[in-house]
């Protein structure tokens, strides 16, 4: 619970990347418990003539993966419609409204058949192609990822 | 008084960026997180952390009971909001407050007038600003027939709004009905209320804003942003000064932004926002934002300020203790929004795991960022994952800098906005500075 300062700050940064400028090395790697920093020469810079630094930062007790990373490689139906990116589906323009397709409806390319939100945007998802509905497979306000599928078109 | 406990009601750069203040100053820390970020790296810097819920906003950062009871329980006397979510929220500042805590923020009245954007614009015109034709529309025929007033193009936007979420630019009266049900639908799932108004769309303008501080008592400006490099009424790129603009008209915005702020008495750092005209320099009130900016880097890159640490002295109480004549600009700034998105398939958000990071690094270069190498951009939110601020003593050398910085920059694992700002910083219009809000649209890929 007691708070370690943090590492460092931009000006620190910046400093040390004016030492190893100065020092003839190309790169320093620090490693602590809690932390590795990288800093290394990328290439000599136009700004000012001075070099140039990347820095690279990695923490101890990130989570590695996640459940998006996990579900990104839907397998690809030919005949579904799928997620055009991850997020949360939904049928309807807003709750309570009307869904935009059903079973049994005729769609063009263009048409829109549900939203997908995702980082707080609302992104339409279109049919791709021509043909009937033959079954919704996503129920309202799923967690989706990106290629599930959510319709099977015919 | 002085804080010794500060609760984040905030997450990702931001939640890090005010971290690293308030330790500065000897305050410890509670960070509240939703599940999907327990592992993030504000998690893992601050004091304590409180898993306020899922994953979804609603049910976490946006539930004002789970929040304010999280940092009550974790003994905290202070809550600093950040930006978004419920930082512009009056029911959440009313509920920090009621609980015993002080809300890192303006007066509730403040937040009541300037949250409702519409009170804010007759508050704006009892002020003595100008604003745009528009107004307020409860429903579709309401909204047809205020279109009828302003003509098209026109814009909608969230009564509660912000950050370009619930805003749609409507060409057609055919299109209203669609880009109004968009429109409602962001506005509820970003700020949990749906309703939109109407403005009158500028084509050639610039987005233009100026950084206040106020007491209650006393307000001062910290100079202009230049923020017309936008996508999805989102902003890209900002610098400070406002470029290309000659002295008289920057004073003139920033004149008009401190008589706002006098007006309201306002409190604590907030952005007042005008659509400038880029040939005449004419302006118009747009909004006020009653909290800290994404941008703020570049106002603290050119005048030395330490912006959150001025938000947390006033919310202490203390008066302020920079006068106008003290604010000395120097230089100019410039920064770039990294975000998890495909710039070339029309900005399609990109969450997912960062394999490598490697940001720029040396004299001039800031990096606010809370994503590291194996860092993880959730679906649930924003689509920031850093930002890439430079300063240089002349706008020339600000952006030799950033072209330079931007040509190291390295994010694996994802696509980001970084191939898009390359070809910014090379476009020659945006080099000769003062380029208006089409910019974008009308860059060559």
């Amino acid at each position: 619970m007691t708070a370690p300062d943090l590492p460092l700050t931009a000006e620190d940064v910046a400093e040390i990347a004016e030492i190893l400028a100065q020092s003839g090395y190309d790169a320093l790697d620090v490693s602590t418990r809690r932390f590795r920093l990288r800093l290394a020469a990328a290439y000599a810079g136009e700004a000012a003539g001075q070099a140039a630094f990347t820095q690279e930062w990695q923490w101890a007790g990130q989570v590695d993966a996640s459940a998006v990373a996990a579900a990104a490689d839907a397998p690809l139906d030919p005949d579904a419609i799928p997620a055009p990116l991850p997020g949360t589906f939904y049928h309807a323009p807003q709750p309570g409204a009307p869904p935009f397709v059903a079973a049994g409806d005729a769609v063009e390319a263009e048409t829109v058949v549900g939203i997908i939100e995702t980082m707080k945007l609302m992104n339409p998802v279109h049919a791709g192609r021509a043909g009937t509905i033959e079954a919704v497979l996503v129920p309202d306000g799923t967690l989706v990822a990106k290629g599930a599928a959510l319709f099977r078109l015919n | 008084m002085t804080f010794k406990r500060l609760f984040i009601a905030n997450r990702g750069e931001i939640a890090l960026r005010v971290l690293r203040t308030a330790r500065r100053m000897g305050i410890e820390v509670v960070l509240g997180v939703s599940e999907a970020d327990a592992g993030s790296l504000p998690a893992h810097l601050a004091d304590a952390t409180v898993v306020l819920g899922p994953g979804p906003s609603p049910l976490s950062y946006l539930a004002i009971d789970k929040v304010v009871g999280a940092a009550h329980d974790a003994g905290c006397d202070a809550v600093h909001p950040g930006y978004g979510f419920l930082s512009e929220n009056a029911a959440f500042a009313r509920g920090v407050a009621d609980a015993g805590m002080t809300f890192v923020g303006p007066a509730i009245q403040t937040l009541e007038g300037m949250g409702d954007k519409l009170a804010a614009r007759a508050l704006a015109v009892a002020a003595g600003l100008p604003i745009l034709p528009g107004g307020e529309a409860p429903t579709a025929e309401g909204v047809r027939r205020r279109a009828a007033e302003t003509g098209y193009p026109l814009l909608l936007k969230a009564v509660a709004g912000g950050g370009g979420k619930g805003m749609r630019r409507v060409d057609h009266p055919d299109d209203l009905d669609a880009a109004l049900g968009m429109a409602r639908a962001e506005a509820q799932a970003s700020f949990g209320n749906p309703a939109v108004y109407v403005e009158r769309f500028v084509a050639r303008g610039r987005h233009v804003e100026v950084q206040i501080l106020g007491d209650g008592v006393r307000a001062i400006h910290l100079g202009t942003r230049d923020c017309s490099i936008q996508r999805r009424f989102q902003k890209l790129v900002e610098e400070a000064p406002a470029p290309a603009m000659p002295a008289e008209a920057r004073a003139a915005i920033e004149e008009a932004a401190v008589r706002l702020a006098r007006h309201i008495g306002y409190r604590g750092a907030g952005t007042a926002e005008f659509l400038v005209d880029a040939e005449d320099f004419s302006f118009y009130f747009l909004e006020l934002n009653a909290r800290i900016q994404v941008e703020h880097p570049v106002t603290e890159a050119i005048t030395g300020v330490d912006l959150i640490e001025q938000q947390l002295l006033v919310a202490m109480g203390k008066p302020l203790a920079l006068t106008q004549a003290m604010v000395r600009p120097h230089g100019h700034a410039i920064e770039v929004r990294i975000n998890a998105e495909d710039p070339d398939a029309d900005f399609r958000p990109s969450p997912g795991r960062v394999a490598r990071a490697a940001w720029p690094a040396g004299p001039g270069i800031r990096v606010d960022s809370h994503i590291a190498s194996g860092g993880e951009v959730p679906p649930f939110y924003d689509s920031l994952l850093g930002k890439l601020i430079v300063h240089g003593a002349t706008r020339d050398l600000a952006v030799a800098r950033m072209t330079d910085a931007l040509a190291r920059l390295a994010i694996d694992g994802l696509p980001t906005t970084a191939p898009l700002h390359r070809r910014i910083l090379a476009d020659p219009r945006f080099v000769a500075g003062g380029v208006d809000t089409g910019f974008l649209a009308g860059l060559q890929p």
